[in-house]
C-alpha cells in the first residue's frame, strides 16, 4: 500500500516535469529553462528530478549535473520558506551590508547559503539586485528592506519571527 | 495591426490628436526602486482617490519606468507643468489630489529641496540632478508606461524601424551606425557598426542578434532600467540590426535577478507581436524577426559573449578562445551579432536624428552619451546620463550633488570588477572610453561608484577579487589559481599578516593573469588591485609595514573606542552588542574591552550621540 502510494505520488511528480518539459517542446536547448521552472516549483532541484529531465532530454547525467551545479539560480538542497536575501555588490558593500548579513547569520545561527534545521529560514547573499540606490538592501521573499543596519535587520528579522509563531 | 509605415504614421497620428497637451496627469515610478519603497501602494491610492472624486476625463494617471533619481523615490510627477514629488507615501495622496490637481497648489514639503542652495524646486527639469544631465537613451524613461507599446508609438516609437525598412538600403543603414561613431555600451567599447558589417558579410544563411541584458556587474542597473523603463526602444533597436545583418531571430539574454524587467520585455514583445513589429512579412517589406527571451541562470561569466552563446545553448556558460569570434561562429556556429541593451536602444535614435546628429556629442573618439548607475558615497544616487567626454568632476558634484555628510572624496570606481579606481587628483578626468582606459580604469558597462575618506582601497581590491574568484568559471588556470592567490594575500594585508614582499608579488601576478587569462573575465581580474597599487601605495604600505588602516575599515587593524567627552552613559550600546564587550553604569562613561570586542559596529550604529568612533 505505502509503496504503491509512493509510486503514484512520484507519477503525479513526474507528470507536472513532463508538462514543463512539453512547454518547451522537449528542446535540449532549453535545459536551463526548465530547471529554473523545477526550481520555482520545489524551490529546489531534487535528484530524482534531475535524473529524470537527464532521461527525457536524452542529456547525459552530467551534464544536466553540470549546468544544475554551474548557476547561481540551482540549488541541490532544499530551502527554507522565507529566502533572506542580503545584497553585497559593491554599492552595498560599502555602505556595511556585510556587517549586516553578519548580523543575519547571528540572529539565526547559520551561515551564507545555509537553511534553518525547521527549513524556515535560508540565507542567500546577491552580488547586485539592481536597487543599488536604497544599499544596503535587504529583501526578504518579495518584501524590500532598504538602508539596512545591523540592528534594523535584527529588528525586521525578529519581527517575521514573531509572526510566524502565530501560523 | 500595423501593416505599413503609413499606417503607423496614422496611428500616431490619431494618438497626438487624442492626447491633449493640457490635460493633468499623475506619472508614477513603478522601477524597482521605487516599487521597493511602496510606490505601487502610491498609484493604487492615486487610482481610487481619483475614482472617488470622480476626476477620470480630467487626470490621467499612469505608471512609468524609472526617473533615475532612485535616492528620492518613490518618485511622482503631475503634468502637464511637471511638478515634482519625492518620497511620496501613500497618505500624501490626499493632500496631493485635493491641493495640487484640484487647486494648483504645491504640496511643500513633497518638494525637492536643493542642497546647496536650499530652495525647493518646483518642476522636474528643474531639478539639477536633471539639469546637468542630457538624457537620450534614458529620455522617455519616466515618460511612457512601459507596458504600454501606445505611449512609445505616440512619442514616436517605431517610425525608426519605419523609416529604415522603408528608405534604407542595410548598407546605408550600417553606413550610419558607422558614421554615428556608436561605440558598445556593454564594455569594451567596440564600433558598433564595424561588428555589424562582419556580421553581415559573415557567410551563412542563417544568423542572430542577441541583446546583452545580462548586467553582471554589482553596482549597475542602467540596463535594468532601461529594460523595465523603455522596452521597445531596445526591441525597435533590435529588429533595425536584425534588418540590417540579415538575421530572422534574436535572443534578450536577461539576469534572473530583475524580474520586473523580464516581465516588461515580455509584455513589449507580445504587443510588438501583435502590432507587426515583430513576426512575418515586418511592415509588407517581407522580413520576418521574431525575439526570444533567455533567462540568464547567475553567472557573471555569462555576460561574456562565447559564454552567452553556450548558455543560451544550455550549456554551462564557460567561455572559448577568441580566435573564433562570435560574429562568424556564435550561437549553434551561425554568425551572431551581440549587443549591449543600451547600444541597442541607441540605433532608433541615430537612424531617426542621422549619424551626423549622433556624432556631434561627444570626444574624439567616443561619441554620444554615457549611462551611469552614479552609487557609493554620493548624495544622489541614481541613474544618469551624460555627453561623452563630461569631466568626472561635474558628474559627481554637480549632478550627483557631492558627498554626503561633508566627507572628502577619495577615489571613483568605473568598469566593475573588471575596472579600477580613479584617484581624487584627477578627477578633472574628461569621462570617455580612451580616457578612462588611459587612467587605469574602464567604461565597462555604466557603474560608478564613488568612495570616500571612510573607504579603505586595500578592501576594495580585496572585495573585487572575492567577487571575481567566486565568478571565475575555473576552465584556465590563470584566472582560477591566479585570483585566488592575489586575494590570499590581498587578506593577508587586510588581516595585518602583510609582508614587504607581498606587493612586488601582487604586482608579479597581476600581470601574469592579464596576459595569459582566456577570457576578458580573467584579462581584467587585476584592474582594480593594480589601480590602487599605483594611486593608493601608501595606504598598502600603512597596512603592511604600520599594521594601520587609515579608512578604519580593515577589522584586524582598528578598535572601536567611546569618546569620553561625547558619552552621556545611555546604555544603548551596551544592550546591543553581541558580545557583552561593553560595561558601564548608567548615566556614566562606558568603555568597550578590545579583547571581547568582535568590531561588528553595532554599537556605533545604535548611539544617538556618535560618541564611538574607529582607531
Ligand atoms: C566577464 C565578462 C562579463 C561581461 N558582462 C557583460 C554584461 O553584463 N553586459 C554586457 O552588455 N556586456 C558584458 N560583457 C561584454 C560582452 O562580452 C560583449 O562585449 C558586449 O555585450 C557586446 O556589446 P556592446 O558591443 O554593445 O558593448 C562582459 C564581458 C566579460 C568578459
Ligand atoms: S579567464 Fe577565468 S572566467 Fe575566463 S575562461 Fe578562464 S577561468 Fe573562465
Ligand atoms: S549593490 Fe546592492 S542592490 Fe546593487
Amino acid at each position: 500500500m505505502d509503496a504503491e502510494q509512493k509510486s503514484v505520488e512520484l507519477n503525479l511528480e513526474y507528470g507536472k516535469i513532463d508538462a514543463i518539459i512539453g512547454s518547451y517542446s522537449g528542446e535540449k536547448s532549453a535545459l536551463i529553462a526548465i530547471l529554473q521552472e523545477i526550481e520555482n516549483l520545489y524551490g529546489y532541484l531534487p535528484t530524482w528530478a534531475l535524473k529524470y529531465v537527464s532521461k527525457k532530454l536524452e542529456i547525459p547525467m552530467i551534464q544536466v549535473y553540470g549546468v544544475a551545479s554551474f548557476y547561481d539560480a540551482f540549488h541541490l538542497t532544499p530551502r527554507g520558506k522565507h529566502l533572506i536575501r542580503v545584497c553585497l555588490g559593491t554599492a552595498c558593500y560599502l555602505r556595511g551590508s556585510s556587517r549586516v548579513l553578519e548580523a543575519i547569520e547571528n540572529e539565526l545561527g547559520i551561515k551564507d547559503g545555509e537553511t534553518t534545521g525547521n527549513l524556515k529560514f535560508t540565507i542567500q547573499s546577491v552580488r547586485c539586485l539592481g536597487a543599488c540606490a536604497l544599499a544596503p538592501v535587504m529583501v526578504i521573499g518579495e518584501s524590500y528592506f532598504d538602508k539596512m543596519t545591523p540592528t534594523r535587520a535584527g529588528k525586521v528579522l525578529k519581527q517575521i519571527q514573531g509572526k510566524k509563531e502565530d501560523d | 495591426m500595423i501593416r505599413t509605415c503609413q499606417e503607423l504614421q496614422a496611428l500616431q497620428n490619431s494618438l497626438l490628436n487624442q492626447r491633449d497637451p493640457n490635460k493633468q496627469y499623475v506619472r508614477v515610478c513603478v522601477g524597482t526602486g521605487c516599487r521597493a519603497r511602496g510606490s505601487l501602494d502610491v498609484l493604487e491610492t492615486f487610482k481610487e482617490e481619483i475614482r472617488k472624486q470622480s476626476l477620470e476625463i480630467k487626470v490621467e494617471s499612469k505608471q512609468t519606468g524609472c526617473h533615475g533619481f532612485c535616492e528620492r523615490g518613490p518618485v511622482v510627477v503631475i503634468g502637464p507643468k511637471e511638478i515634482f514629488y519625492q518620497q511620496v507615501k501613500a497618505t500624501d495622496v490626499n493632500e496631493i489630489v485635493s491641493k495640487t490637481l484640484l487647486n494648483g497648489e504645491f504640496v511643500d514639503r513633497l518638494l525637492y529641496q536643493d542642497s546647496t542652495t536650499g530652495q525647493k524646486v518646483q518642476h522636474e527639469h528643474e531639478v539639477p540632478f536633471y539639469k546637468m544631465q542630457t538624457r537620450r537613451i534614458l529620455a522617455n524613461n519616466g515618460r511612457i508606461d512601459p507596458t504600454n507599446i501606445l505611449d512609445y508609438i505616440a512619442v514616436g516609437g517605431y517610425q525608426a524601424l519605419a523609416k529604415a525598412i522603408s528608405n534604407m538600403s542595410q548598407e546605408e543603414i550600417i553606413n550610419a551606425v558607422e558614421k554615428s561613431g556608436l561605440r558598445g555600451l556593454g564594455g569594451g567599447g567596440f564600433p558598433t557598426g564595424r561588428k555589424w558589417r562582419t556580421c553581415r558579410e559573415a557567410s551563412g544563411d542563417i544568423k542572430f542578434v542577441i541583446g546583452n541584458g545580462d548586467e553582471g556587474d554589482p553596482g549597475a542597473f542602467s540596463d535594468r532600467s532601461l529594460m523595465e523603463a523603455n522596452p521597445h526602444s531596445i526591441l525597435e533597436g533590435m529588429i533595425i540590426g536584425a534588418y540590417a545583418i540579415g538575421a530572422n531571430q534574436g535572443f534578450l539574454y536577461v539576469r534572473a535577478e530583475y524580474p520586473l524587467a523580464l516581465k516588461h520585455l515580455q509584455i513589449a514583445i507580445d504587443q510588438a507581436k501583435e502590432y507587426g513589429f515583430l513576426g512575418k512579412n515586418i511592415l509588407n517589406y517581407g522580413f520576418d524577426f521574431d525575439i526570444k527571451i533567455v533567462r540568464g541562470g547567475g553567472a557573471f561569466v555569462c555576460g561574456e559573449s562565447s559564454a552567452l552563446v553556450a548558455s543560451i545553448e544550455g550549456r554551462m556558460g564557460e567561455p572559448r578562445a577568441k580566435y573564433i569570434h562570435t560574429v562568424e561562429r556564435g550561437l549553434w556556429n551561425k554568425p551572431t551579432n551581440l549587443n549591449n541593451v543600451k547600444t541597442w536602444a541607441c540605433i532608433p535614435l541615430i537612424v531617426n536624428n542621422g549619424a551626423d546628429w549622433y556624432a556631434k556629442t561627444g570626444t574624439g573618439k567616443s561619441k554620444g552619451t554615457a549611462v551611469f548607475s552614479l552609487v557609493g558615497k554620493v548624495n544622489n544616487t541614481g541613474l544618469i546620463e551624460v555627453p561623452m567626454g563630461t569631466p568626472l568632476k561635474q558628474i559627481i558634484y554637480d549632478v550627483g550633488g557631492g558627498v554626503p555628510e561633508g566627507k572628502k572624496i577619495k577615489a571613483v570606481q568605473t568598469g566593475g570588477p573588471s575596472g579600477g579606481c580613479i584617484p581624487e587628483e584627477l578627477l578633472d578626468l574628461p569621462v570617455d572610453f580612451d580616457k578612462l582606459t588611459e587612467a587605469g580604469s574602464m567604461m565597462g558597462s555604466g557603474g560608478m561608484i564613488v568612495m570616500d575618506e571612510n573607504t579603505c582601497m586595500v578592501d576594495v581590491a580585496r572585495y573585487f577579487l572575492d567577487f571575481l574568484q567566486y565568478e571565475s568559471c575555473g576552465k584556465c588556470v590563470p584566472c582560477r589559481e591566479g585570483i585566488k592567490r592575489m586575494l590570499e594575500i590581498l587578506t593577508g594585508i587586510t588581516e595585518g599578516r602583510g609582508r614587504g614582499e607581498d606587493l612586488g608579488l601582487l604586482q608579479e601576478l597581476a600581470e601574469m593573469i592579464k596576459d595569459f587569462s582566456l577570457c576578458g573575465l580573467g584579462q581584467t581580474s587585476p584592474n582594480t588591485v593594480l589601480s590602487t597599487l599605483r594611486y593608493f601605495g601608501e595606504e598598502y604600505q600603512a597596512h603592511v609595514k604600520e599594521k594601520r588602516c587609515p579608512a578604519g575599515v580593515c577589522r584586524s587593524l582598528i578598535e572601536y573606542t567611546i569618546l569620553e567627552d561625547k558619552c552621556t552613559g545611555c546604555g544603548a550600546c551596551l544592550k546591543l552588542c553581541p558580545q557583552q564587550a561593553i560595561q558601564g553604569e548608567q548615566k556614566k562613561l562606558h568603555v568597550i574591552d578590545p579583547t571581547k570586542c568582535i568590531r561588528c559596529g553595532i554599537c556605533r550604529d545604535s548611539c544617538p550621540f556618535i560618541a564611538i568612533t574607529v582607531r
